[in-house]
């Protein structure tokens, strides 16, 4: 079991089919192509003895080749965050040498010097003239081998490198994809980052169901736009932040509709997606399919979704619960389990709020030095919180770290930012704990309002107090211009609470 | 015949199939294509031997098997003119389930 068997499948298959398009450089790989140049790569890993190949660099041809290179080569893959600084950088690279590293031009000197780094450029490692011996053999179809080492990324402490293995990938891809299902006509724009699970989940679901790829290396809503209408994009991921910017950007353009008859289907997931957010997005692409996905890096990717029909169903609801679907995250994809369990590991009823918990072949829970934190029974806790409702859709809370303990009552931070959310004049909350004397832990928020909307502070509080109670009703409330959010989509809470310990100082 | 264990390739005696192993819960039954025991990747196949006419539905590469009480389930990788059997029960094309795309 090895990841390039799903390559080998789609290049023995549909051989001359486009499979990945670098969608600013217009390069392109068929699938034979990809599956030939992976021979060779492989063979460049393997004659510089490296144990790992570490990849620093946006998304190009250079990431599904490295991914399979990789795989061949009998290495795990592991891609770096570019955004880091170059000590974050040094320090992730000292932990999986000796590395075959591929990085853009500009950063082979700096990192080609370190201890047991081998650098080469994106460009070079592109050169099929400086990639000419190919690999003696095939790959090892030991499942247990590591195929992905992906750093986790980091809100809390220093990054976990998280141990994917090539059975877990390829047990998601196998319950999750039917083999060479997609028309030749489809094309799928990929702009998550390449260091993201997602964005390796696309690579390989790309290829198993025979779609072409088109990379977005720097998403822009602007250009996400073109390339779609210029390829005829039929099916793509984003995270929140980004569809948030796509429907701005439209609206900004005047245009009722978006224009993208050939866009099928648009995914998205990988943090919280505003209500108002989707609900514009479904009336600017009333043609489209939407699905939000759930998943972790430690799960191989998507875990639950919440389908077309479910997404249509909520909109036209005319009941409060029926509505409230549309923000839940669905339901378990076949061969996953979840449950939500409380502190004691009892397992909750519908409705209960706990923290998730994950069972099933494409669940890893393993971290490089740390081992298997799965429990005996398979089980992986999530540490995100979340219900789920009797028919098991599940809806997320945040994380479970971020409860907030005030006075020995767990408060839900999601629960309360949601009341927040329902106030005709606030675009966005966030709702923390920091330190308190009295109650060891106080309610913040931070609010953003409405375009030309004003806030009152007291009518928020009034808000919590008549929905919720009064231990939830935030003592502290700021208003921000915006939230802080990383580039794919997670709310920073320790920046948000950083800022309110800071004032109070 | 080769022992069946997970992530493991075999290849048909008699036909262009190959598959991979996916789930084996007991690595001692007699897996057969076509008929005749497959053998490994590596290996020949018999001169002269055939696809057996009972045994002749074919396989067809992406499509999952599985025996009837689920103890093995297989990965087509290449499609052949052989079916696939166990102990010669033959085995049973397991659907998957079509999901909204997500990624």
């Amino acid at each position: 079991m090895n990841v390039m068997m799903l390559l080998e499948m789609a290049s023995g298959a549909f051989p001359d089919r486009p499979a990945f398009t670098d969608g600013e450089r217009g390069l392109t790989y068929t699938y034979s192509e990809l599956f030939e140049a992976a021979r060779l790569r492989a063979g460049s890993i393997a004659a510089q003895g490296s144990s790992r190949m570490a990849k620093l660099d946006v998304s190009n041809l250079g990431t599904p080749l490295g991914l399979f290179a990789s795989a061949w080569a009998g290495v795990p893959y592991v891609p770096l965050n570019y955004r880091l600084t170059d000590e974050e950088i040094a320090a992730l690279l000292k932990r999986v040498t000796p590395a075959y590293l591929v990085t853009s031009t500009d950063r082979v000197d700096a990192f080609g010097g370190l201890d047991g780094v081998h650098a080469v450029s994106t460009d070079a490692f592109l050169d099929a003239a400086q990639n000419a011996a190919p690999v003696a053999g095939e790959w090892a179809m030991d499942p247990d081998e590591i195929a992905v080492l992906l750093f986790t990324s980091g809100t809390t402490g220093e990054p976990k490198a998280a141990v994917l293995r090539h059975k877990h990938l390829v047990s998601y891809i196998l319950g999750s994809v039917e083999f060479a299902s997609a028309p030749e006509s489809d094309a799928s724009l990929v702009c998550v980052p390449p260091y993201h699970i997602a964005g390796i989940a696309a690579i390989m679901s790309s290829v198993y169901s025979g779609r072409h790829v088109i990379q977005l290396p720097n998403f822009s809503a602007e250009r996400w736009i073109e390339l779609a209408r210029q390829h005829k994009v039929t099916t793509a991921f984003v995270v929140p932040t980004m569809l948030a910017r796509i429907v701005q950007t439209l609206e900004a353009q005047g245009v009722a509709q978006a224009d993208m008859p050939y866009l099928n289907s648009l995914a998205y997931g990988g943090g919280k997606m505003p209500l108002s957010v989707i609900e514009k997005a479904m009336t600017l692409f009333p043609t489209t399919d939407f699905s939000n996905a759930y998943g972790l890096t430690e799960t191989s990717s998507t875990i639950c979704v919440l389908g077309p029909a479910a997404h249509r169903e909520a909109v036209a609801s005319t009941t409060a619960a029926g509505r409230r679907r549309l923000v839940s995250v669905g339901q378990a994809l076949p061969g996953v389990e979840i449950e939500i369990r409380d502190e004691e590991g009892r397992v909750l009823n519908a409705g209960e709020r706990g923290e998730i918990y994950v069972r099933g072949e494409q669940v890893s829970g393993e971290y490089e030095g740390k081992g298997s934190v799965v429990d005996a029974d398979g089980w992986f806790a999530t540490r995100d919180a979340g219900s789920m409702d009797d028919e098991g859709y599940l809806f997320l809370e945040g994380r479970a770290d971020d409860v907030i303990v005030r006075g020995g009552e767990n408060l839900s931070p999601g629960e309360i930012e949601d009341v927040l959310l329902t106030h005709p004049a606030v675009a966005d909350a966030a709702v923390v704990g920091v330190p308190d004397e009295q109650w060891g832990e106080a309610v913040a928020a931070a609010v953003v309002p409405k375009a030309g909307a004003s806030i009152d502070e007291q009518q928020l509080k009034d808000l919590v107090q008549s929905q919720l109670r009064s231990s939830r009703v935030p003592a502290h409330v700021k208003i921000w211009d915006e939230l802080p959010y990383n580039e794919t989509g997670k709310l920073l809470r320790r920046v948000v609470k950083a800022a309110f310990v800071e004032q109070s100082q | 015949m080769p022992t069946l264990k997970t992530g493991g390739r075999l290849k048909s005696a008699v036909c262009a199939g190959e598959i991979m192993v996916v789930a084996a819960s007991d690595a001692d039954v007699e897996l057969t294509c076509g008929g005749v025991a497959m053998i490994d990747p590596s290996g020949e196949g018999e001169a002269g031997a055939a696809v057996h006419p009972d045994h002749a539905v074919g396989i067809a590469m992406g499509k999952r098997y599985i025996t009837e009480d689920e103890s093995l389930e297989v990965l087509c990788v290449k499609a052949g003119d052989g079916s696939l059997a166990v102990n010669g029960q033959l085995m049973l094309q397991k659907d998957t389930k079509q999901l909204p795309k997500t990624d």
